[in-house]
């Protein structure tokens, strides 16, 4: 094993606020100390980057020493909260950012796809925006020649070639742009979250074809996804940011595992936290205030064996006056965000005055879906549904996960191969062979 | 033994920004093929939509010269030491033009580019390089107005003088190019994280335009402010293009060896400033 990056004692310090007539000052007192062979003072004052807390220095360390090496051939993926230091660090690797300290050392030819269609020109047409889209990420002319056709035939929008892409949808878009980057040759590829913007197909292409860069020509991939269920098929190696800081890395199987417990600590509450849920919609007229997972005895806990009892516990209180309440938990799949099972509750009939605190427990006693991360989908509205909801949380984080316990053999299941959801028992009842030779003819 | 040879394989080590003097001309070189796109990008581009097209690039500097005939030569009567002033102030329009323009392209490159620059590396003096190139699309243009104008004009007789010195036109252009490169990169350099460079740039060109003999020839220049005109690197360029293409004027090497100097000079400056600049322009832009 080789290792391909290196990095140093990586660290990358901004200055939040805005530029003004402050920032002339401490660019002064900076260039002085610089110039007398003092360190740099505003060094000193950086704070852990927490985005939520309110800090008493304007300057943070948006990456604090970092270190880590990505051998050869290797996928490697990075995940962590917003804000955690992901770009950040991406941008480093790709010299779009200089770090403050720390140095990286790279070996081969680096292209990064933080966007798709970077450079696009909406007036050019398709045909010269790949040439241009593949100049600016290092390809040369002739080599964007060699490939024209084929990057045409995979992007699937021939028929425009010739027409200026500001007529094309933003599906096309995408597409030809991401054909384009697709045909990269990097030694080191390094991708940003590409995957949010296309449909699932599309998705899986993206996916596909980095696996195959990586595995079919040796090519070191560095992935950075907030799905995480992408890196688990993709990458071998993870590792995680948080605060700026390099909390685990490893293995994706163990680091993911310690990812969970990372956001466990995330606690659903009526007031502060929940709002800092990205996934949270409704009008707030009724909000949860506590959501748990249960294990039989009654213990919190979101890792559950197959085939194991899962109850989900939730408080609310009513902030307006309601009309009843019913309660939806729906258990969805990872990649493809598609409803699973669902659960549908009335807790009352009864009108609800503002300010009264609930409780539920539902069980679903037996999930029988194969093991795996599974996102959780809330929700609270009036008894009868007027068009919109009340509360709404789409993604709780973490997931339930569901590991393989007794009642499945590990050999039954292969996580590497989406192969449906649920466990359905099924039995071979024929099994026949002819064993006279037909006769078999070429169409 | 075998992590020292490994050591040294690194392709590319990436480091705080140090030092000034580390350039990337040679990356410049290996990216020539994205300053091709670009400079056709610009081509292709510029006027796409409109109806009149590249009509635009004649009827700007024609309006102009009018106006300036108007203005300067009936009114204010300023002279124009013997020659038609449409060629007068068309000259010295398409000149000025040229490098009015590269200067304030270039100066807003990290500004304009941070989207493409924030996303993708490549040596960012590509960007007002191509632009200078492809602006040269519009100065050609022009000049194919001028000496249209320029053959009318001897065809009835006027007393325009066209000479050996247009060969020296290509060094000129590389001149004007050099200086508003140069001035421009470093303006851009400095936009980045104080803003109140662009407002200097807008005007500050327009100011500069009245300390170059664009509109009176150098000849009709009191003693006492000549100086002030003669350090301003314009003049030699658009007083020898004049000599050269209208055989009026004077040419002066001594003045031309000294526009060169300060070209060599403010283009060095430019570059060290805007390669220092372009690593860290991401986090202040």
């Amino acid at each position: 094993m080789n290792s391909v990056i290196k990095v140093e004692n990586l660290s990358k310090m901004y200055r939040l606020g805005l530029v003004g007539r402050r920032t002339i000052a401490e660019d002064l007192t900076r260039f002085w100390a610089k110039f007398t062979g003092k360190e740099d003072p505003y060094l000193k004052v950086g704070e852990t980057n927490v985005r939520a807390v309110k800090g008493r220095s304007d300057f943070v360390w948006a990456l604090k020493n970092i270190n880590f090496d990505i051998n050869d051939g290797e996928r490697y993926g990075i995940i962590g909260k917003n804000g955690a230091g992901k770009s950040t660090l991406l941008k480093i690797l790709s010299r779009v950012a200089s770090p403050t300290t720390g140095n990286i050392k790279v070996k081969g030819r680096v292209a990064s796809l933080l966007e798709v269609g970077t450079g696009f020109h909406p007036e050019l047409t398709g045909r010269d925006n790949i040439f241009l889209n593949g100049s600016i990420l290092g390809m040369s002319q002739d080599e964007i020649k060699s490939k024209f056709d084929s990057i045409v035939d995979f992007s699937g929008v021939e028929r425009y070639i010739d027409t200026p892409v500001k007529r094309y949808s933003s599906g096309m878009y995408v597409r030809l742009a991401f054909a384009v980057a697709a045909h990269l040759e990097p030694e080191i590829l390094i991708v940003d979250e590409v995957l949010a913007v296309g449909d699932a197909e599309f998705q899986k292409k993206c996916l596909g074809k980095m696996h195959d860069v990586s595995e079919k020509e040796g090519r070191t991939v560095i992935f950075v996804s907030h799905n995480l269920h992408a890196i688990k098929i993709l990458c071998q190696k993870t590792l995680i940011l948080n605060n700026g800081e390099l909390f685990a890395n490893g293995n994706t199987e163990e680091v993911l595992s310690m990812y969970h417990e990372l956001n466990r600590d995330i606690k659903i509450g009526a007031d502060t936290e929940v709002d800092n849920i990205k996934s949270r919609r409704g009008n707030g007229f009724i909000r949860f205030t506590s959501i748990d997972a249960l294990d039989f005895s009654g213990k919190s806990r979101y890792t559950f064996e197959h085939g194991e009892p899962v109850r989900f516990k939730i408080s609310f209180r009513t902030y307006k006056e309601m009309n009843g309440v019913t309660l939806t938990i729906a258990v969805m799949s990872g990649l493809s965000r598609e409803c699973l099972t669902l659960a549908h509750h009335e807790i009352t009939r009864q009108k609800l005055d503002a300010g009264i605190t609930g409780e539920a427990v539902v069980e679903f006693s037996n999930l029988n879906i194969k093991p795996g991360e599974y996102p959780l989908h809330f929700e609270l509205t009036d008894i009868v549904y007027n068009g919109y909801s009340k509360d709404v949380i789409d993604d709780l984080t973490p997931p339930l996960v569901i590991k393989a316990g007794d009642k499945v053999k590990d050999s039954e299941f292969d996580p590497e191969k989406p192969s449906g959801f649920f466990l359905t028992p099924s039995k071979l009842i024929l099994n026949e062979l002819n064993e006279n030779v037909m006769e078999v003819k070429n169409i | 033994m075998k992590k020292s040879q490994s050591e040294s394989e690194w392709t590319l080590e990436i480091k705080p920004v140090s030092g000034w003097f580390n350039f990337h001309l040679k990356d410049v070189w290996k990216y020539r093929d994205l300053l091709f796109m670009f400079v056709k990008r610009d081509f292709v581009s510029v006027y796409k939509q409109t109806i009149l097209g590249p009509f635009w690039f004649f009827l700007q500097p024609i309006l102009t010269t009018i106006t300036f005939t108007i203005v300067f030569g009936n009114i204010a009567k300023i002279p124009t030491d013997g020659i038609p002033p449409i060629l007068f102030y068309m000259s010295g329009i398409v000149c000025w033009g040229y490098f009015s323009d590269c200067l304030t392209r270039t100066s807003s490159t990290f500004i304009t580019n941070a989207n493409i620059f924030g996303k993708v590396y490549f040596p960012r003096l590509v960007s007002p390089l191509s632009n200078i190139i492809s602006l040269l699309m519009k100065f050609g243009i022009q000049m194919i107005l001028l000496i249209g104008f320029l053959i009318y004009f001897k065809m009835n007789g006027s007393d325009v003088n066209p000479n050996i010195y247009i060969l020296l036109t290509p060094y000129l252009i590389l001149l004007m190019a050099g200086l508003g490169l140069g001035f421009g990169i470093i303006v851009s350099s400095l936009t980045t994280k104080y803003r109140d460079f662009t407002f200097l740039v807008s005007f500050g060109v327009q100011l500069l335009m009245y300390a170059t003999p664009v509109i009176y020839p150098l000849s009709a220049l009191p003693e006492k402010y000549k100086w002030i005109v003669l350090a301003n690197p314009m003049t030699s360029i658009v007083d020898t293009f004049r000599y050269a293409f209208l055989g009026a004027g004077t040419f002066n090497a001594g003045n031309l060896l000294y526009t060169s100097v300060f070209v060599v000079l403010i283009l060095s400056i430019g570059i060290i400033v805007f390669n220092r600049v372009e690593k860290t322009f991401m986090d202040t832009v």
